[in-house]
């Protein structure tokens, strides 16, 4: 993995050298919880009568914004310099880092205020700073449980979803000497406790964006607990970091991305607190970092484009059933899940994430949750299909000739039957084996194997098709004599 | 409620005319380790005096292959698929995993209108009865209490979900028992249940356990491949070794 990805606290998917996926067990606690949030705001959604428009025009909006993105940034940073707002560009995680530093340097920051932010996990941020010797503490609960943990975020919108109440009681015990409550207004009020006072003393508040807006200059941060608003307004100095696909290009578009974003990230209407942040006050300073980190790469590539659309709502998270099981670090970068699945490879490169794609049954719970319509599971195989093509982890020129072996058997019947007589054969005798090799034995670890028949249907219908296929003696249309050639 | 989409242009089913030949394509697991959902369903078109052929030159859709990404593979078995079946009209599958790969994905395998054509015309047997023959009852009898699954490519590519449902409804003495989370994937996924044993298995005790509240004593789906894992996974466990996991064509010609 590239140096961005080497924080990985375990990439168990990418780990492995062998070619198989390994599949670590993600807590109880974590699948119930998705689990439970999937039910709950699917019917939150489903109870909008037009939720399939707003899913279109959602759709449409972030396809003109995508296509669009090069002027779209330009008019945006435009109007956010009008407003005060010092923007900066970044190409990669490295140079975002740069600039965060140089600004550190400014302003003499000692101290930093974080609000929850995917895309500075994406830069490291923390450890960046840390190096500098700038202490940067998360404020999002969910973040600040992770970071007193000393893990990582398992989820795009509740990074501590693996934790229950007690897991919580216990850290605080043992990180803050508290004394131990599972009750959750306890808890709360304990991290308020704790967190109230680093406002104050913070010099900078670092935050991501949910969304830019072109025509107005402005971000948009939406949040439930107000530690984003405190943490955007008590320090002098504002530093916002944005993916570059985070633009859209009116702020006319925001009342229907805050509906399609709260009802599937968190089943609310609306997210307790919206942030519109219009440029600055006198005496303080705010800049904003626009970042690519990889970005460009899926832009190229017109197959995998719409993943760029992606609001972070998590909603296909919660509905992926792989995900349910494995957690979220198993996708060992910083977005897991399905989204994660078909990002990762573009982000750091199908080098070190092409198993990604694999880690999915297709079944394709997470496309049809997705509130802005990516077609996700269609995206998986297509990275499939990339990935053994490319240099990558499961690209393996042993797989291959297995699939070219099984493509020349099965272009041909009398090749198919025979083909299929031994894998018959194998099945049957498997029966008599102590133990299973390989794919096999994948398969008999929980499940039976099926009974095989005596006969084939192909068998069967030399014996019985004619009697099957003759014309019912009904005066019907006369039958196609194509068909009659082809069934001889 | 969502609409499902059912992967045809327009979303419209084309009419079928008396009289005319339908082709029956019988996956590769099908024909060798489950024929008599195969004999189900040529038995059941018969009856209801539709001419059938099978042309034997058929083998696989070559799902296995592009699922696991060897497009190039799948290719060559996709275009053997389409020269056997382009002068058929009407081809009827028994599986709505393998009608999704021909109808919704050759497309990607090879985009030329001679292979998507062909694709189109192909069927899974549950809505071929009832979106275009416009059938649901069939005279069927089976005084068992069974449960339906639903296979994610069926639904979520071509909107099967309702019609199995509707067959099962119109069977004599058949008590049909509603599936706890039948959206729910039941962790099959083709070379998934291989590559992810751990996973796959994880979620197909979930289906099995879901199964088994049901209260069914028959799991049933328009799909067998699903069902060779659940069931594969409810005859592991002596306590659930009863329930029998069958395709819905084995149900419908029961009397
Ligand atoms: S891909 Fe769709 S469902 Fe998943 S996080 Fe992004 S917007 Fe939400």
């Amino acid at each position: 993995m590239t140096s961005q990805g080497l924080h990985l606290s375990g990439a168990p998917f990418l780990r492995q050298e062998n070619k198989g996926l390994a599949e670590p067990h993600g807590s109880r606690a974590l699948g119930e919880s998705a689990e439970r949030s999937s039910k709950h705001n699917r019917q939150v959604t489903l109870s909008v009568p037009y939720w399939e428009q707003w899913r279109e025009e959602a759709h449409a909006v972030k396809r003109f914004a995508i296509h669009h993105l090069d002027q779209l940034l330009v008019e945006f940073e435009r109007n956010a310099v009008g407003r005060g707002a010092t923007v900066l560009w970044a190409k990669d995680a490295e140079e975002a880092n740069r600039h965060v530093l140089d600004i550190v340097q400014k302003h003499q920051v000692k101290t930093v205020v974080k609000s929850k932010s995917m895309v500075t996990e994406e830069m490291e941020l923390n450890h960046v700073l840390a190096s500098v010797g700038v202490r940067a503490l998360e404020t999002d609960l969910g973040e600040y449980l992770v970071q007193l943990a000393g893990q990582r975020p398992v989820h795009i919108v509740t990074p501590a979803l693996h934790l229950s109440a007690e897991d919580v009681g216990r850290l605080f015990a043992e990180k803050l000497n508290e004394p131990f409550t599972s009750e959750h207004e306890k808890l709360t009020d304990i991290a308020r406790r704790h967190l109230r006072e680093e406002y104050l003393r913070a010099d900078m508040g670092i935050s991501g964006v949910n969304f830019a807006l072109a025509d107005t200059g402005s971000i948009c941060i939406i949040e439930n607990e107000g530690n984003a608003g405190l943490s955007i307004s008590a320090p002098p100095v504002h530093v916002a970091v944005m993916g570059m696909e985070k633009v859209i290009p009116s702020i006319r578009y925001l009342p229907l991305f805050l509906n399609l974003l709260a009802r599937s990230g968190t089943g609310q209407k609306l997210t307790t607190y919206t942030h519109l942040v219009h440029g600055v006050t006198p005496g303080r300073h705010f800049y904003i970092i626009i970042l690519d980190n990889g970005r460009s790469n899926v832009l190229r590539d017109p197959a995998s484009r719409s993943s760029l659309f992606c609001i972070r709502c998590g909603a296909c998270l919660n509905a992926c059933p792989v995900y349910r099981r494995t957690g979220g670090w198993a996708y060992g970068w910083v977005y897991p899940g399905p989204i994660g699945a078909i990002i990762t490879p573009h982000l750091v490169g199908m080098e070190d994430a092409g198993k990604l794609p694999f880690a999915s049954s297709l079944c394709g719970a997470c496309g049809e949750v997705c509130p802005v319509k990516i077609d996700i599971p269609h995206q998986l195989v297509h990275l499939r299909y990339r990935a053994v093509n490319s240099p990558s982890p499961v690209r393996s020129p042993l797989e291959r000739l297995v699939w070219k072996a099984w493509s020349w058997a099965m272009a041909s019947p009398l090749r198919y039957r025979l083909a299929m007589s031994v894998v018959r054969w194998g099945v049957r005798f498997a029966k008599y084996l102590p133990w299973h090799p390989a794919q096999l034995g994948a398969w008999t670890r929980g499940r039976e194997l099926p009974e095989v028949p005596g006969y084939t249907f192909r068998s069967w219908w030399r014996h019985r098709g004619a009697e099957l296929s003759r014309e019912p003696a009904t005066p019907g249309k006369k039958s196609n004599p194509v068909t009659q050639e082809v069934s001889a | 409620m969502i609409t499902l989409k059912n992967g045809l242009p327009g979303g419209v089913y084309p009419t079928y005319e008396r009289g005319e030949k339908v082709a029956l394509f019988i996956p590769c697991y099908i024909d060798q380790f489950f024929p008599q959902i195969a004999e189900a369903t040529a038995g059941i078109l018969k009856d209801l005096g539709i001419p059938i052929v099978f042309p034997e030159g058929q083998t696989c859709c070559g799902q296995p292959a592009f699922n696991s990404g060897y497009w190039d593979e799948a290719a060559r078995v996709v275009r053997h698929f389409c020269d056997v079946f382009r002068p058929f009209p009407f081809i009827v599958c028994p599986s709505g995993s393998c009608t999704a790969m021909c109808r919704v994905f050759f497309e990607q395998v090879d985009p030329d209108d001679r292979i998507v054509s062909v694709g189109r015309r192909v069927f899974e047997l549950s809505e071929f009865l009832v979106n275009i023959l416009g059938i649901t009852d069939l005279g069927a009898r089976f005084p068992h209490k069974v449960t339906l699954h639903s296979g994610c490519h069926g639904r979520r590519e071509l909107g099967i979900l309702d019609q199995p449902i509707a067959l099962l409804q119109n069977v004599k003495e058949l008590v049909y028992c509603e599936l706890p989370n039948i959206e729910e994937c039941c962790g099959f996924g083709g070379t998934f249940s291989v590559k992810m044993p751990g996973t796959s298995i994880a979620m197909g005790e979930t289906k099995a356990a879901n199964v088994v509240r049901s209260g069914a004593e028959v799991v049933t789906s328009v799909d067998i491949s699903c069902l060779m894992h659940v069931g594969g996974i409810l005859k592991r466990n002596p306590q659930t070794r009863h329930i029998r996991a069958m395709h819905i064509a084995e149900v419908l010609v029961q009397r």
